[in-house]
């Protein structure tokens, strides 16, 4: 393989793993708070990036209004979730809230197929962003740079939530001790509702890119992102947000580098992630960055 | 300041507190003595919010001369709102976050900064080994100085009533006395407070009235200094 090839690779790796981390993010917050697995994150990544379908397509608005207006969408979408499917069952044995997850990702997917139908949609692509720099063998599409951009922009945004402001203390409380968190007066069905939103957010603006990567929309177009990016933040360390970033992008390299250098496994690119997972759960459950998490009271 | 009347609290079928009546007076201390499973961090637990099968009547006035508010029904969230602060049992330290975060945590529903800020420099000032490690993490700070952070958290909210669910729990009898020190010195500071404790002696010394639980009811009430010569209190509780 030429150094050039094997660059074009890692522009790939970082384009697909900044996205693994954007919704990876989403699972290992709500995981952090709630010990509970949102299974219909993914979807929220679908449903974004219908949104910003129909903003550009249907509606004719500029790019990037539509874009914000998706992602705040879909962080109420999340808000809305909470409260419908997961609030109601919070003092319910864990596994009730788990199979309510589950529910709702069906719902969510069934009810996409009825209303935009099954059939793949394409999307939009700006041309700023189809255009590419050209340097020697290397083609690097503005897509490529703009995945990683606004990734580091977002996950900044993020963490500045998490660690510099009050709502963000809170959510770090409720992670460790939620009774103790009440005691001090926080609101924590409020701060759960912001976790979701948050993440939710996140998922919409993978979901926005990754419609523009692949440049389609369908209603099960979040099914295997979502899964992989669970098992990125499984990888990382579930709970951790910088564990999600890492397990993201390394997934990312994991995927694109494996077909790269083995293309007759190409078929086979999907049970690279699966392996991964279960290595990682039968060598450190724990995961990269994970401390171990008591069951809380 | 807060009157409980006739308070049982259920925990399915085992009745923990059963009809128990009590009276806080303004700027006083007030503490409930018992051994393990007499019922005393239910009856503080009711209080604060955190357990919902109960029956009976919580009374509290912030102010003298205010209107009685009922806090039954409210959630723990509330309290603070009210000027109410539980230091719960077994300290709940936040062990990720700095001493600092902690204590900014208990004061989260503020929005006064500089309220806040002279806040914690009470708090600094009377614990002062806080200060110096403002921002190390909670978890690798002493068992002593975990229960004055947990005793500060708990004043950063300005309360009025401060509840605190056996401060002496596991710290060595020096710690103990410094613990009670600063109890006292709150208390001097306009803070009434609510004592639950094991350590009768510790309790009884300071304590301006106290209650005496055994099996969910009071059996003995009186106050501290009394208490201390009663002998029926000296067997039981003070080691003869």
């Amino acid at each position: 393989m030429s150094f050039e090839m094997f660059l074009q690779h890692c522009f790939n790796a970082l384009t697909l793993g900044s996205l693994y981390a954007l919704i990876a993010i989403g699972y290992t917050m709500v995981y952090g708070i709630l010990r509970l697995i949102n299974f219909a994150h993914g979807d929220i990544l679908m449903v974004g990036a219908y949104f910003i379908f129909f903003g550009t397509f249907a509606f004719g608005w500029p790019w990037g209004v539509a874009a914000i207006i998706s992602i705040a969408a879909a962080g109420v979408l999340g808000v809305l979730i909470d409260r419908v499917a997961y609030r109601p069952l919070r003092d319910a044995p864990r596994i009730s809230a788990l199979i309510s997850a589950i529910a709702m990702s069906f719902f969510i997917e069934s009810v996409a197929v009825v209303v935009f139908t099954g059939q793949p949609r394409p999307v939009l692509q700006p041309e700023w962003l189809t255009n590419a720099w050209q340097i020697g063998n290397l083609r690097i599409t503005h897509l490529a740079a703009f995945v990683p951009g606004m990734t580091i922009v977002l996950v900044c945004i993020l963490l500045y939530i998490v660690y510099k402001t009050r709502p963000g203390l809170a959510m770090r409380a409720i992670s460790k001790d939620i009774e103790t968190t009440r005691l001090l007066g926080v609101r924590v069905d409020n701060i759960i509702a912001l976790t979701f939103g948050l993440g939710s957010a996140l998922a919409a603006a993978a979901g926005i890119m990754w419609a523009l990567r692949y440049p389609q929309v369908h209603p099960y177009m979040g099914v295997m992102p979502g899964l992989k990016a669970f098992i990125a933040a499984v990888f990382g360390g579930i709970g951790s947000i910088e564990g999600a970033v890492l397990g993201g992008l390394a997934l990312g390299f994991v995927e694109i580098m494996a077909v790269a250098f083995m293309p007759e496994l190409s078929g086979y690119r999907d049970a690279f992630a699966f392996l991964l997972l279960v290595l990682v759960l039968l060598v450190k459950p724990t995961g990269l960055l994970g401390e171990r998490m008591e069951e809380k009271i | 300041m807060l009157e409980i009347k006739d308070l049982h609290v259920r925990y399915g079928g085992i009745r923990a507190v059963q009809g128990v009546s009590m009276s806080i007076p303004h700027g006083s201390i007030v503490t409930l003595i018992g051994a393990n499973g007499a019922g005393k961090s239910s009856i503080i637990r009711s209080v604060a919010g955190l357990n919902k099968t109960i029956t009976g009547q919580i009374d509290f006035r912030r102010h003298q001369g205010e209107q009685a508010v009922s806090l039954l029904g409210l959630k723990p969230e509330d309290m603070v709102r009210q000027g109410i602060a539980l230091s719960p049992e077994g300290r709940r330290i936040l062990p990720h976050l700095t001493v600092r975060e902690n204590l900014l945590l208990g004061a989260y529903f503020r929005n006064d900064k500089a309220g806040i800020d002279a806040d914690m420099e009470w708090v600094y000032s009377l614990f002062p080994r806080l200060q110096e490690r403002s921002w190390q993490k909670g978890g690798t700070l002493s068992g002593g100085e975990q229960q004055m952070l947990a005793v500060g958290r708990a004043l950063m909210s300005r309360p009025d009533l401060l509840m605190l669910d056996e401060p002496s729990l596991g710290l060595a009898p020096l710690l103990v006395r410094e613990i009670f020190e600063i109890i006292k010195k709150i208390n001097q500071d306009g803070k009434t407070v609510l004592l639950v404790e094991q350590n009768a002696f510790a309790a009884l010394s300071i304590a301006s009235y106290a209650y005496i639980l055994e099996v969910g009811r009071v059996v003995l009430e009186g106050p501290g200094r009394e208490l201390l010569e009663n002998p029926r209190v000296k067997e039981a509780y003070l080691g003869g």
